[in-house]
């Protein structure tokens, strides 16, 4: 057990080892940790953004599906209710027409039965005529009896 | 060893705890005396540390780190947390810190040099002391530097220094100053030279025992060590003999395996103590 100078060369060789250390090899892996450290910390927020944004993006997803089956609801009914309008209002025209063309027919008819009873009360004033000539077997004027035969005509309407 | 006879048990142990110098140490203390071996093994040990870790930090990556490279974080970060739990000034911890990663490794090593074989580098050194026409017998060599006090108590010193440059540069030198005369008991002009003397006891026991901690878990290491190679060298054909042999290899092997647990906390112990003391220059009584 003998003190030396060996005492002082440890000495000094220690704080050159620690200066050293302190500049060449402290600095680099402390940056080397703190830089990892950022890192981890930095995908770990990131990864939580993800999620939220997901999270976000599947709440989006669900509204808009669920705003257009809405939409498509009120279009459909909108659809329907437009096509019974069309069916309604055509059925209206067709009743409409088939009224006018009732009515047009009723007219028409009457027309003709007018017609057919004026010519058929002309047939039964000349039948009349007829008929009193071969009974009072006598020609008769019509000329004078165009009163008598107005008459007749008349009261057979 | 080339002997006509072989060494008895104290030769072969004398000769393994006799420094190689560069000239006969007269008395107990003796300044112009070097013990080569010591600074030798010091040194190398200590560069090869710090240019294997400076050759690790100039490639570290903040990506996924190797092995080697997890390893050394492992350590720097325990280094980086005890330094960051005590020492309580950022300014101070630039230095500090670094210094307390280069005490752990650099004694961890050191103490290392324990576990390798007990006659391996000294028998390889006296081959080479021989070959250069020297007498092997002349051929010392201490192969743990923290198993020499001068070497302990040489990093301790340094320690001391920084609590004084630190105590200095935090407190201011007045303050320092006021402080060794009246604390720890009080500031009556009648206490101070106790105060004093109490001041200079701490600071010269804090040393001592920083650097004889170590020096003696190591020496007593190295010589237990010793001693088991001696019950292995006790083998002689016989069956006593034999019975010691194999307790040797007993022995060592526990010895050893329990040595790796003492090297690593002694460092670790060194280590601590170093920024305790650091932290305590920067606290005012």
């Amino acid at each position: 057990m003998n003190l030396n100078a060996t005492l002082f060369a440890q000495l000094v060789v220690f704080f050159i080892l620690a200066w050293f250390t302190m500049k060449f090899v402290w600095p680099p892996i402390m940056k080397a940790l703190d830089e990892r450290a950022k890192k981890i910390a930095d995908g770990l927020s990131a990864a939580d953004k993800a999620k939220t944004d997901l999270q976000l993006a599947e709440k989006k997803v669900v509204d808009e599906l669920k705003k257009a089956r809405e939409s498509a609801t009120e279009l459909r009914a909108g659809a329907e209710k437009q096509g019974a309008q069309l069916v309604e209002e055509a059925r209206q025209e067709a009743a409409q027409i088939i009224a006018q063309a009732r009515k047009a027919a009723e007219g028409e008819a009457a027309v003709a039965a007018q017609r057919a009873k004026e010519a058929l009360r002309e047939q039964v004033a000349a039948l009349a005529v007829a008929g009193a000539e071969r009974i009072l077997r006598k020609e008769i004027n019509a000329q004078v009896h165009a009163d008598l035969l107005a008459n007749l005509k008349q009261e057979l309407k | 060893m080339a002997t006509e006879h072989a060494p008895t048990a104290s030769e072969y142990i004398v000769h393994h705890l006799t420094f190689l110098t560069n000239k006969k140490q007269a008395g107990l203390v003796d300044w112009s005396v070097f013990h080569l071996d010591t600074l030798f093994i010091s040194i190398g040990i200590g560069l090869l540390a710090v240019f294997v870790l400076a050759r690790l930090a100039a490639r570290a990556t903040s990506g996924v780190p190797g092995r080697f490279q997890a390893a050394v974080e492992i350590v720097v970060e325990m280094v980086a947390d005890q330094a960051k739990g005590i020492v309580h000034s950022p300014e101070s911890r630039k230095f500090v810190a670094p210094l307390a990663l280069t005490v752990f490794v650099w004694i961890f090593l050191m103490n290392a040099m324990d576990l390798l074989p007990l006659d391996l580098l000294p028998n390889i050194w006296a081959a080479i002391y021989g070959a250069a026409g020297h007498d092997p017998h002349h051929a010392y060599l201490r192969v743990v530097p923290t198993a020499d006090l001068n070497a302990t108590l040489g990093m301790s010193t340094a320690v001391l220094l920084l609590c004084l440059y630190y105590s200095v540069k935090i407190k201011g030198l007045g303050h320092w100053i006021h402080e060794l005369f009246t604390a720890p008991f009080g500031a009556h002009p009648l206490l101070w030279p106790i105060n004093f003397a109490m001041q200079l006891i701490e600071f010269l026991a804090k040393t001592v025992s920083h650097g004889m901690r170590l020096f003696g878990n190591m020496y007593a290491g190295e010589l237990i060590f010793m001693l088991i190679a001696l019950m292995g060298a006790a083998w002689a054909g016989t069956v006593g003999s034999g019975l010691l042999w194999i307790g040797g290899v007993i022995a060592g092997t526990i010895w050893a395996i329990f040595h790796i647990l003492i090297i690593t906390l002694q460092a670790f112990i060194f280590m601590m103590l170093t920024l305790v003391y650091v932290g305590q220059a920067h606290e005012s009584h």
